[in-house]
């Protein structure tokens, strides 16, 4: 494979130290400071660490809104059950959504491995079904939403069941994390096409970066999925289960 | 040797990984069902939530693999979030105790 322009002027691996000398080296070193880290990887690390600085904003502003509210928060377990006919189940929507952003993680984390292996069809599978797990996790919110919006009657200034914040909390905290999830799929869909393609086995210049892509870049995407079911652990924790 | 840089490891690992996931979540989500209440039930939301996060910070997302100059970096400068948590901790219940001196609504 052809040398990355990046890593020219970087140590032989074998002058990597591990550790926390190897953190000191690292940084100290007058040359890039993630060594064998491809920059793209680096790139969407610094945008996750910005996005949890974020989804930190919006959980910190519903901890102070729900801890200085007088009024009773609505009972959030039994606001999100559903009743499949028989008796209504707490949450249950919730835990299967969760469920599913658990499960396409896993299917991310094998398109990822496939990926360095060059299986480019298994890759490109993987990746649509992470995609289409995504997709069906967008479907439910929006029937949460559709729900809570039309027959519960839950506003961003109001709801009938207790503290008005609790519309503007819920619509925004989940808003921005279903959000996340759409874009996701949509990058997913578009990586998924070119590994079908074969655009990273020729190490193919992209179209609008035109840099050569690589496998690297599944990795990166995989970093980003999986902020977005880390993000959902948080919110399953404070929001929903609190 | 650009692909000396890929992360590249065994299926198992991934695949228990997985797996505790899904175990983590249904612990989780039994908090609820079981109705658990007060610390009992909070401190039972925290730890599930932390090993959850955890396992997919380090396994997942290969923070476990990388050099510490990258992991370092990523994971030091959430711990200033714990300051901004305090802060609106204090400010929350100030503002509670005048909401409840002003407009005696009580809950």
């Amino acid at each position: 494979m052809a040398p990355q322009d990046t890593s020219t002027a970087v140590a032989q691996p074998g002058d990597l130290k591990p550790g926390l000398t190897g953190l000191a080296e690292d940084w100290s070193s007058d040359q890039r400071t993630f060594k064998n880290v491809p920059w793209g990887k680096a790139m969407m690390w610094i945008f996750l660490l910005s996005d949890t600085f974020i989804f930190s904003c919006f959980l910190i502003s519903y901890m102070t809104v729900r801890m200085s509210t007088a009024v009773a928060w609505p009972p959030v377990s039994e606001v999100f059950s559903l009743s499949f006919g028989g008796e209504p189940i707490p949450l249950i929507l919730i835990a299967i959504m969760t469920f599913i952003l658990i499960t396409s993680s896993g299917t991310m984390v094998l398109a990822v491995n496939y990926g360095y292996r060059k299986d480019r069809k298994k890759t490109a599978l993987l990746l649509i079904i992470t995609a289409l797990f995504g997709a069906s996790f967008v479907g439910m919110q929006a029937f949460e939403w559709t729900k809570l919006i039309v027959e519960e009657g839950v506003r961003p200034w109001e709801n009938p069941m207790g503290a008005s914040q609790f519309g503007s909390a819920f619509f925004m905290i989940t808003g921005f994390h279903g959000f996340h999830v759409s874009v996701g799929v949509l990058f997913l869909v578009l990586i998924a096409r070119k590994v079908w393609r074969g655009d990273y086995d020729i190490e193919k210049k992209g179209f609008f970066t035109s840099r050569k892509g690589n496998y690297e870049i599944v990795e990166t995407m995989g970093l980003y999925w999986h902020f977005v079911d880390l993000v959902w652990v948080f919110i399953f924790a404070f929001f929903y289960l609190w | 040797m650009a692909h000396a840089e890929g992360q590249q490891h065994p299926l198992s690992v991934y695949i228990k990984v997985w797996v505790l996931l899904f175990v983590l979540s249904t612990f989780s989500y039994m908090v609820d069902y079981m109705h658990l209440e007060g610390y009992l039930r909070w401190s039972l939301i925290l730890l599930f939530m932390f090993l959850k996060a955890g396992f997919i910070i380090a396994v997942f997302m290969h923070i476990k693999w990388e050099r510490w100059a990258l992991s370092f970096a990523i994971c030091t400068p959430p711990v200033v979030l714990l300051v901004f948590i305090g802060i609106m901790v204090i400010e929350s219940d100030y503002t509670f105790l005048t909401r409840n001196l002003f407009f005696g609504t009580g809950s």
